[in-house]
């Protein structure tokens, strides 16, 4: 019985990081959908969103490392610190400016190449990201606090000890992460259903040349859209690097939202979810139960060991149609 | 490339320009092909015999291309029956099918873009290359041997399609006709049973049509090659074929002669376009 | 003397099949093989062995490797890092077992054990394409390095939990261990490169190279025309792994000397090597060569650079080295996606043609 609930305490805490892999998986579902690239820099977006936040938070000054390693100057910060609030709006418009840049340096040039080419210059552009990232704002783990709470919750474990006479440890975090995680996903779901701007995108998506014979920018589209992933990692960054700090493994742990989109397709929102829950719930039980046998630190790898599994008994994901090919 | 003497089915006929065609090369008995709910193919038999240029026709959407698919083993049928020379195709894999001796061309070009027209044509004769890996590792011996004979074959088929000038360039940067034509040195290259072509001349103008009939027909002559094609062009088809299949909607309404074909009422209903019922 | 093919008329198919078609090619590379065998080894000093020429031969293998691969047979690896362990850690345990047994078997033996594990992790490309491949050849990277990160018996339950290579020569000549002087780690790597170049020459030009490029280009197609893709595509992951388990265990054993498995496989080296192979030329045994240098130099390059002459701080000049690196990749795949082997082509074409080029 004990450890019956001492699992569903490590359920619960799976289905807790779980929303934050579908939460990075969620960046990549809406870049593929609208522009049919696999953007392996969506958690090196994440990670630098983080960075960005950090340093305007606390006024560092951009580039100081090179700055005063080029003129031999000793800058540090400008000495301020800045509300939450403004400082997560301008880390949004640097986003925004980055998904410019983007497209405009590099999408633009790509256009009509094989997916697996785009896929590999995301590749480049997450090593460019992460280089870039560091030499703006150094590369020294940072903490990120924006005021969101933290901390065991105390009400989620005086209730369970009620009930089953065993205090769950929940963290206050993971819960605000899950509300905030639903809100963002019901606003994207009901901005690309209800407004022009979705419809066009989801037009893209299905068909590039036919969504242009109609009028549609696929220019403004793409940027939008990777603003809006943007915005995603932004999210995401907030979460993660309030919950383990703002440093380059944080980039690793959206890795794992790869085998979260393979479990849950490419191309489907409430798939990049159901799998980010899989995998969180799954990697979480998997060390509890499995894990203390063969050595521990099994969630290194149980989430692409199960997503590769997975793909070959289906290899079209849980949501995907299945595909039939033509010649 | 003539082995008659398997096939099972009685002795052929003697075409209008004096052809004669050997017995039944390959059945298709009752063959009906499904998509989930949709039937692209229902329920149609008919044969190709050693030696003819076969054609089917139909409207855009009648199942055409699927049935290629068929024989060529990429689809697998629900129901119905493949014979090829006599025997009975199992469940076969498409490469399995390949190499009894049927190679095909496709309606939207599938060539090896990153590859030279000449090595595109090689890869026609993998299946008849046999050298172990060792071989190939050191290139000594029976690679090396094998891939000199092989290429002199292909050669032979370079200078029949007249693309000499064109053999060491890479097939991407060739015009569409030409790939169309390099497509089909790959298929003869296989030297096939049974060549199937699925629109040969879809895109082309008049006198890149032209040369792609009298190529086929001089495949059909010089090799013997059994062809079954796909086109659209009817001038095209009723001058080349000896004996037309014609679909509509997944059936087979209509197989015999250009002649007979041509006077058949459902085939005329079907491309003039009387309502269905 | 002129570089030019007029004149050097083929009298036969397998004169016109041959590697270096024109003349002056062949001439030059049996002169650069000449210099890499009887010159450099006399030259060659501690620095330039440890900082460049050692890694340069023992990336290029592992370049090839996954160049056959990806290049040629159009499967794209993330798990290179993960499989270099393998051939690291088979060759320990190897070297350890059986002290007696030449150490050059033991590097053999170890890329065979490498493509029996890679042929297992390439299982699923019979069912998954492109990047879903790539993502799970990430299960590789990550299980492999785990593995032997928590399973003392790899690293023969060594307290550090590192495996160390023992002293092992070749013809009385140390080859690995603390003792190894230069010339030895560079010549025991050229003679691996030297054949491994020839034999990946060979498998790609003839029958099975074929294969996998029709894989490549069109897998449907392939298998219409009769290419299995279940041997095509596991003979390209087993050679291919073959390749990179030797280039592990030459890293491990010639060049590191000791190795932990996470710092020394990692993913970025999995990322390294793609890099070798996008910079260098996808389907180019040429760009293998070119894009194991230049990965190689362009660190070597900006650290004397940024480093030395500027004096900046090293880490400053890592995130520099990142940053030019992912553009790099950037922009060869926009410009040039056949890399630098294309290049290289496409100067020779021009010269070839100079002083006339109409």
């Amino acid at each position: 019985m004990d450890q019956l609930i001492f699992a569903s305490e490590v359920l619960v805490n799976g289905l807790m990081t779980g929303v934050m892999y579908s939460l990075v998986a969620l960046g990549f579902v809406l870049i593929y959908k609208a522009s049919g690239v696999f953007n392996y820099a969506q958690g090196v977006m994440a990670l630098f969103a983080a960075l960005t936040l950090v340093g305007i938070q606390q006024g560092q000054v951009p580039f100081r490392h090179l700055i005063n390693a080029i003129f031999g100057t000793h800058l540090e910060s400008f000495g301020w610190t800045l509300p939450s609030v403004l400082a997560i709006l301008l880390t949004a418009v640097v986003m925004i400016a980055l998904a410019w840049l983007i497209e405009k340096l590099v999408l633009q040039h790509l256009v009509g190449q094989e997916p697996i080419i785009l896929f590999m210059a995301t590749i480049g552009l997450a090593y460019f990201l992460e280089g870039f990232g560091d030499v703006m704002w150094g590369a020294d783990i940072k903490t990120l606090d924006v005021g969101l709470p933290q901390g065991i919750s105390d009400a989620v474990e005086a209730t369970t000890a009620n009930w089953f006479g065993y205090g769950f440890f929940i963290d206050r975090l993971d819960i605000w992460a899950t509300i905030i995680a639903a809100v963002l996903v019901a606003a994207l779901v009901a901005f690309s259903q209800y407004t022009k701007q979705g419809r066009a995108m989801r037009a893209v998506a299905d068909d590039h040349q036919a969504a242009l014979s109609v009028g549609i920018s696929l220019q403004f589209i793409w940027i939008m859209v990777w603003s809006i992933a943007g915005f995603v990692a932004l999210v995401a960054g907030i979460m993660w690097g309030t919950k383990s700090g703002v440093q380059f493994s944080l980039s690793l742990i959206a890795l794992k939202a790869l085998p979260v989109l393979m479990l849950g397709g490419f191309t489907s929102i409430p798939g990049a979810i159901v799998g980010g829950l899989i995998v969180g719930v799954g990697e979480k039980l998997f060390e509890f139960w499995i894990g203390p046998m063969v050595g521990g630190a099994t969630e290194n790898w149980f989430a692409y060991v199960l997503a590769l599994l997975f793909l070959v008994f289906r290899p079209q994901g849980l949501f995907g149609e299945k595909i039939i090919e033509r010649v | 490339m003539t082995e008659m003497q398997t096939t099972t089915a009685a002795e052929g006929y003697v075409t209008a320009d004096g052809r004669q065609i050997g017995g039944v090369l390959m059945d298709l008995k009752g063959i009906t092909l499904r998509f989930g709910g949709v039937e692209a193919i229902k329920n149609i038999s008919f044969d190709i015999r050693q030696g003819e240029i076969r054609a089917i026709i139909g409207p855009n959407g009648a199942g055409k291309s699927s049935m290629l698919n068929v024989i060529s083993g990429f689809y697998v049928p629900q129901e119905g029956e493949v014979w090829f020379k006599g025997e009975k195709r199992g469940p076969m894999k498409p490469y399995e099918v390949a190499r009894l001796g049927i190679a095909r061309t496709f309606q939207n070009i599938a060539l090896f873009d990153g590859m030279s027209v000449l090595d595109n044509i090689m890869t026609g004769r993998l299946n008849r290359m046999k050298a172990g890996f060792l071989s190939q590792a050191i290139w000594w011996g029976a690679a090396e041997r094998e891939e000199i004979e092989n290429r002199a074959a292909v050669e032979r088929i370079i200078d029949f399609l007249e693309i000499q000038n064109i053999r060491k360039t890479p097939v991407g940067r060739l015009p569409y006709g030409l790939k169309k034509r390099v497509e089909l040195a790959r298929a003869l290259a296989a030297e096939p049973g049974l060549l199937l072509l699925d629109e040969p001349m879809a895109g082309m103008n008049v006198e890149e049509k032209e040369d792609m009939s009298r190529f086929i027909l001089d495949v059909n002559d010089e090799f013997g090659t059994t062809i079954a094609l796909i086109e659209h062009d009817m001038g095209v088809v009723m001058d080349l074929s000896d004996r037309v299949v014609v679909m509509d909607y997944g059936r087979k309404i209509g197989d015999g002669t250009p002649d007979e074909v041509r006077n058949n009422q459902e085939v005329i209903d079907a491309y003039l376009g009387v309502a269905h019922d | 003397m002129l570089y030019r093919e007029a004149g050097d008329f083929k009298t036969g198919y397998r004169s016109d099949g041959q590697t270096f078609p024109i003349r002056l090619d062949r001439w030059g590379y049996y002169a650069l093989v000449a210099v890499a065998f009887l010159v450099v080894p006399f030259l060659i000093n501690d620095y330039w062995a440890n900082a460049v020429l050692v890694p340069f031969l023992i990336y290029a293998i592992a370049a090839l490797g996954l160049n056959i691969l990806t290049g040629y047979a159009g499967q794209v690896s993330l798990g290179t890092g993960g499989f270099m362990a393998v051939g690291a850690y088979a060759v320990y345990k190897l070297m350890t077992a059986f002290p007696d047994v030449s150490i050059v078997i033991h590097i053999l033996l170890a890329g065979g054990i490498t493509a029996i594990v890679g042929m297992l992790f390439g299982l699923p490309s019979l069912r998954i394409k492109g990047f879903y491949l790539a993502v799970a050849t990430l299960a590789a990277q990550f299980f492999l390095v785990w593995l032997f990160n928590k399973v003392p018996w790899f690293y023969n339950y060594s307290a550090s939990g590192q495996i160390t290579a023992p002293e092992r020569t070749v013809l009385g000549m140390a080859v690995t261990g603390p003792a190894t002087s230069a010339p030895a780690k560079y010549l025991i790597c050229l003679c691996f490169v030297f054949v491994l170049a020839w034999l990946a020459r060979n498998l790609t030009r003839g029958t099975l190279g074929r294969k996998w490029m029709a894989i490549r280009d069109m897998d449907i197609a392939a298998e219409i025309i009769g290419v299995n893709p279940l041997t095509a595509k596991l003979s390209a992951f087993a050679i291919s792994s073959f390749f990179v388990g030797i280039a592990g265990a030459l890293l491990f054993s010639v060049y590191l000397g000791a190795a932990e498995v996470g710092e020394a496989f990692g993913i970025n080296k999995s990322f390294l090597v793609l890099f070798m192979i996008i910079i260098g030329g996808l389907g180019s045994i040429f760009g293998s060569f070119a894009g194991a240098a230049f990965m190689v130099l362009l660190p070597v390059f900006l650290k004397n650079v940024l480093v030395g002459s500027l004096g900046w701080p090293t880490d400053l000049a890592a995130h520099i080295e990142l940053m030019i690196v992912g553009a790099l990749i950037i922009v060869f795949l926009i410009v040039e996606p056949h890399g630098l082997a294309r290049l290289w082509a496409l100067a020779k074409e021009k010269l070839r043609l100079w002083p006339f080029p109409h």
